[in-house]
């Protein structure tokens, strides 16, 4: 169920490249954790994000979640429909509830990134 | 007298349970060098009749019984219809925690309901909170949601704010780095729209005022709105004496974004300052920064309608140190009784009960005006306080009262040095033609000596 | 109950009055608001009859659980009975009926009563000086935080950081924010107690506090903590505690004798004031010395059986609020402490930890219990034995519901995930303590035979499960007339 050709992160984010271009979101695991998103806080266009840097916040009903940047990189696009429809981040977290869009500034940190095997042991080595 | 409910027996049998032989054994936790090794020094144990002896006898010291009394500054003494005590009695209303479990709460989540569209009714604004701790820690926290709301650091805040809510947006504000900057105030009482004007730039994130001000003067709400907004500040209302929103035009119809005051007057004895109720409403493109506990409608599994709190994901038991506020126990037995009170009154009840406090008030400056020596201070209008200055020191002619059994007005001087031998007067319904007769014919008789 | 009770603006109609004032005595001046914005009437103001108003407000009552009628086991807030006797004395009229602002000899039973709280407080805790002047714990915590930080400024040695367990409760981290500093976090150990090799790690000379809870939220004894105060004090810094969970330590242990700095107290916790379905409470702040010049004003003084106000405190943080605090609350905590009585007091302590422990006794091995250092007043289980069959520490709640019972806590404290956090008090029989351990047994068996009553659970309530969900993507926040 989860894209092989995306990453991943340990705080349970998805990053998909296109040349210099990511697209970001949170994963099967995380959006199943919050429960029901009731609201997404995003950043606005232009921002320029640090690796790891937050730039964003998830609230279920009982709970509230930082999203971090997987890359450093400028915000292109913010998925707007996250505004009158968050409960698409639970129904389709690896598509239509994509987060934003940025523009890679160094395509080195991608080699933090875990893929799809890496993060699927990951998640395993979390049930307690 | 204690209020334990385990026999000996039952003692022993849980002990055993346990697999110990004493209490004490409990607590092989905590150190020796910290236990106590004596009981406490406080004083040994009433029973319920010495008990009821022994507040009766402090509560006695107490010397307001029998004394007419005409302070208000942001205390107010209004009549509390019966049923409010008998209803917010219950102990399903006294003893219940915060509705946390909806389905075993809908009472209470109810009532904050109802209290929430009340306030949003009275203030002409979306939406209101289910109350904060006070007026002041209110007008606080309005302030800190405009820096919020603004990113902006300075606050323009009118000096004819109730002084101890001044004190206290200083105490809140002082540790996180913005600027207060104060307003005076003119002739009419009101504050200075033109000094207002000039200090007002694009880093202002509020204009804080308060109407009916501390002077008991009505402000100029559209005006002042109207200049906030020009700069994209945000307009913040305080209201001490809501009790004037049964008449006036509320500050939401008048250009408002947030209103918030003390609840006090709907409900409250005077209790020597507490517990009161603070209020906080705003227009609803501001929620996400707005403090404190809200409850919302909803349908339960089987369709029914039902309350419960929600956008908790605003407060400090989720989002921790980004929360709105750290405010966690609010007033809801004081919004009980604020909204029992509200209710009573009704429609018709309350904006009656208001317009006797305007007329009272107008007869009693009217006639106190007509003695030597006194005169109204301020030229605007009013709502059911008013300013009078004294030809005489204040101090004596207070005394004298007292020696007649009269609690005269507040002490303008100590807050307000320019306002020499000042006094705030309060009236409301509960004051009779005859006491204010009698108020003017003292004072008439004082100032003659 | 079978009526469902709408909302008062529903039952509401033209006409219908539940008030009357006597008639005008004074002229009708009606051009006095001629130049002020008036209102003609209050539009959708409700309109009902006496009756409707008794009938509507007993009616919601009887939807309300409460602690006249049963187990209310929730961790850390510590619901205790509240005696009748209280709610009677904060009624004398010569306490309701004091306005703030007379003068001082009109008051001065009023002052007595603050004084007479603030010491008897001040022996308990061991603290040096009271205020009783914040109007809840988190108000208290708030004052706590500026009282270090002026004391800090004061010295010329401003900092930055307040260290918190993760254990601790969300109104520590969001008190700190709100004075202005940086929340780091110090972990707990396999006791759950603080990590004091973790907290010397992240303890700087930036460190302005460490916000400990003792007991913490997990009942646990801090029993390290006078080397934690000693470390902190060795940097400079100071002690905050969180004093919620007091009713473990009456009579046994002062918070003063740690070495805290700064401690408050939840008088609707502790000091049996009622919660009143969220409020209003108290939170009283004690300090030691060297805090003392930065009380908020004003202080309360006795000269010569006199008592009176003193502003004259230049060091002073300044007020949190108008006035002096929510005295009808004191005037209830200090009848309390009166009736009580040292043994009492003590006594207090010793049955709240008995009362748990025997829970914890009882329960154990039927739920999971992550942590097995010995607890004082409160014990911690989470659902994880549950879990196995799908059923969550919510499903368990809701179940307790219909079996008559308050849930217990479930969303803190954050390192046990599921918990059920139980904190019985000393006011309940063992009866009552028998039904709650027999109610979670059954829950538990059923959990495994038949988990789906859990999961539909609760069904005799008002109302049940509530679509919490909606109420947060679409809140509707007060009722509005229908569209015509």
């Amino acid at each position: 169920m989860y894209p092989d050709n995306y990453y991943y992160t340990k705080d349970h984010e998805w990053i998909r490249i296109e040349g210099n271009k990511a697209t970001v979101g949170i994963t099967d695991f995380a959006q199943k954790q919050m429960g029901d998103v009731v609201y997404v806080e995003l950043p606005e266009i232009g921002t320029k994000l640090k690796f790891h840097q937050s730039f964003g916040v998830i609230e279920s009903v009982k709970a509230v979640s930082d999203i971090y940047a997987p890359v450093s990189g400028e915000v292109m696009e913010v998925n707007e429909d996250l505004n009158d429809a968050p409960e698409i981040l639970n129904e389709d977290p690896h598509k239509k509830g994509w987060v934003i869009k940025l523009n890679i500034e160094d395509k080195s940190e991608l080699e933090e990134l875990m893929s799809l095997s890496d993060y699927e042991k990951f998640l395993e080595g979390l049930e307690d | 007298m204690n209020y334990i409910s385990l026999s000996d027996k039952d003692k022993k049998e849980m002990l055993d349970k346990i697999g110990i032989s004493t209490v004490d054994e409990l607590f092989n936790s905590v150190p020796e060098n910290i236990k106590l090794k004596r009981l406490l020094d406080v004083p040994a144990a009433l029973s319920e009749p010495e008990l009821v002896d022994k507040l009766k006898e402090i509560s006695g010291k107490n010397k307001n019984a029998g004394l007419l009394s005409f302070l208000g500054a942001g205390a107010y003494q209004h009549y509390i219809p019966v049923v409010v005590d008998y209803l917010s009695s219950r102990g399903e209303f006294v003893s219940p925690y915060t509705p946390y479990q909806p389905e075993v709460s809908q009472g209470t989540l109810q009532v904050i309901f109802e209290f929430q569209t009340l306030i949003c009714q009275l203030t002409g604004m979306d939406i209101a909170n289910a109350s904060l701790y006070d007026g002041a820690s209110g007008a606080a926290e309005a302030v800190l949601m405009a820096n919020r709301l603004t990113r902006k650091e300075k606050i323009l805040v009118a000096s004819t704010i109730h002084p101890q809510y001044r004190q206290v947006i200083q105490t809140y504000t002082r540790n996180l780095g913005l600027s207060i900057e104060e307003i005076d105030f003119v002739n009419s009482g009101k504050i200075n729209t033109e000094q207002l004007s000039k200090k007002i730039d694009e880093e202002t994130a509020a204009v804080v005022c308060q109407s009916p001000n501390f002077f008991g003067i009505i402000e100029d709400i559209q005006t002042i709105s109207d200049i906030a907004h020009k700069k994209n500040a945000l307009s913040v209302y305080v209201v001490t004496e809501p009790l004037s929103l049964g008449i006036l035009e509320p500050p939401g119809k008048l250009g408002a974004d947030i209103v918030t005051g003390e609840a006090q007057a709907f409900g409250m004895p005077l209790s020597f300052g507490g517990p009161y109720l603070g209020f906080m409403a705003c227009s609803k493109k501001y929620l996400r920064q707005f403090p404190g506990r809200i409850a919302g409608q909803t349908k339960d599994v089987d369709g029914k309608q039902g309350y419960v709190l929600t956008l908790s994901t605003r407060e400090q038991h989720i989002r921790r140190e980004r929360a709105t506020s750290n405010i966690c126990t609010n007033q809801a037995l004081c919004l009980l009784r604020a909204t029992i009170f509200l209710e009573t009154l009704g429609k018709c009840g309350l904006r009656d009960m208001a317009t006797h406090n305007l007329y009272k008030a107008d007869y009693a400056r009217q006639k106190i005006n007509e003695v030597k020596g006194i005169e109204s201070r301020f030229s605007g209008t009013s709502f059911n306080e008013f300013v009078l200055s004294f030809n005489k020191p204040w101090v004596e002619i207070e005394s004298s009262l007292r020696e007649k059994l009269i609690i005269g007005g507040y002490n303008l001087q100590k807050d307000y040095p320019g306002l020499k031998n000042c006094a705030l007067f309060c009236v409301t319904e509960m004051h009779k033609k005859e006491d204010i007769d009698k108020l003017a014919e003292i004072l008439d008789e004082i100032l003659r000596q | 109950m079978m009526i469902r009770e709408p909302l008062i603006f529903d039952i509401s109609g033209t006409g219908k009055k539940a008030f009357s004032l006597p008639e005008l005595d004074v002229p009708e001046r009606k051009d006095l608001l001629k130049d002020i914005p008036s209102r003609k009437e209050i539009k959708d103001f409700p309109q009902v009859s006496e009756i409707e108003i008794v009938r509507h407000f007993t009616r919601l009552s009887k939807t309300n659980y409460c602690i006249d009628e049963g187990f209310y086991p929730l961790g850390s807030c510590t619901m205790k009975y509240n005696p009748k006797v209280n709610e009677k004395v904060a009624a004398l009229d010569g306490f309701t009926s004091s306005h703030p602002y007379a003068a001082l000899d009109v008051n001065q039973g009023n002052l007595e009563v603050l004084k007479t709280t603030e010491k008897l407080l001040q022996e308990i805790t061991g603290m040096d000086a009271f205020t009783l002047q914040p109007s809840a714990g988190a108000q208290g915590e708030l004052v706590g935080m500026m009282l270090i930080r002026a004391c800090l400024k004061d010295r010329g040695d401003p900092r930055k950081i307040v260290l918190i367990p993760d254990s601790a409760h969300g109104t520590n981290p969001s008190s700190a924010h709100i004075c202005g500093y940086q929340v780091q976090e110090v972990k707990s150990n396999e006791s759950g107690t603080v990590d004091v090799d973790d907290l010397v790690k992240v303890l700087s000379e930036e460190v302005a506090a460490v916000m400990i809870t003792n007991p913490n939220t997990l009942g646990v004894f801090e029993n390290d903590i006078k080397k934690i105060t000693d470390i902190v004090h060795a940097k400079g810094g100071f002690v905050y505690m969180d004093g919620a969970n007091m009713n473990a330590l009456l009579g046994i242990c002062r918070p003063g004798d740690m070495g805290v700095d700064v401690i408050h107290l939840n008088l609707h916790k502790t000091f049996s004031t009622p919660h009143g379905g969220g409020g209003p409470g108290s939170g009283p702040v004690g300090v030691k010395k060297n805090l003392e010049p930065f009380l908020p004003v004003p202080l309360i003084e006795q000269n010569e059986g006199i008592y009176s106000f003193n502003y004259e405190r230049p060091k002073s943080i300044g007020r949190v609020r108008a006035f002096y605090g929510n005295f009808l609350v004191v005037v209830k905590a200090l009848a309390y402490i009166l009736s009580l009585g040292p043994e009492g007091l003590k006594e207090v302590s010793e049955i709240a930890v008995l009362n748990a422990n025997y829970i914890r006794k009882k329960l154990e091995g039927i739920y999971h219990l992550k942590y097995i250092t010995p607890a004082l007043h409160e014990c911690v289980f989470s659902d994880k034995f549950q879990k196995e069959y799908g059923v969550q520490n919510l499903d368990i709640a809701k179940r307790l519901i219909d079996l008559d019972i308050h849930p217990p806590t479930m969303s803190f404290p954050l390192i046990v995930h599921g918990a059920l956090m139980i904190e019985p008090t000393e006011t309940e029989s063992k009866r009552d303590l028998d039904l709650f351990i027999n109610a979670m047994k059954q829950i538990a068996a059923e959990a495994r035979e038949n988990p789906e009553i859990l999961k539909s659970a609760p069904k005799k309530s008002y109302v049940r499960r509530l679509d919490e969900t909606s109420a947060a993507r679409n809140p509707i926040l007060r009722w509005q007339p229908a569209q015509e």
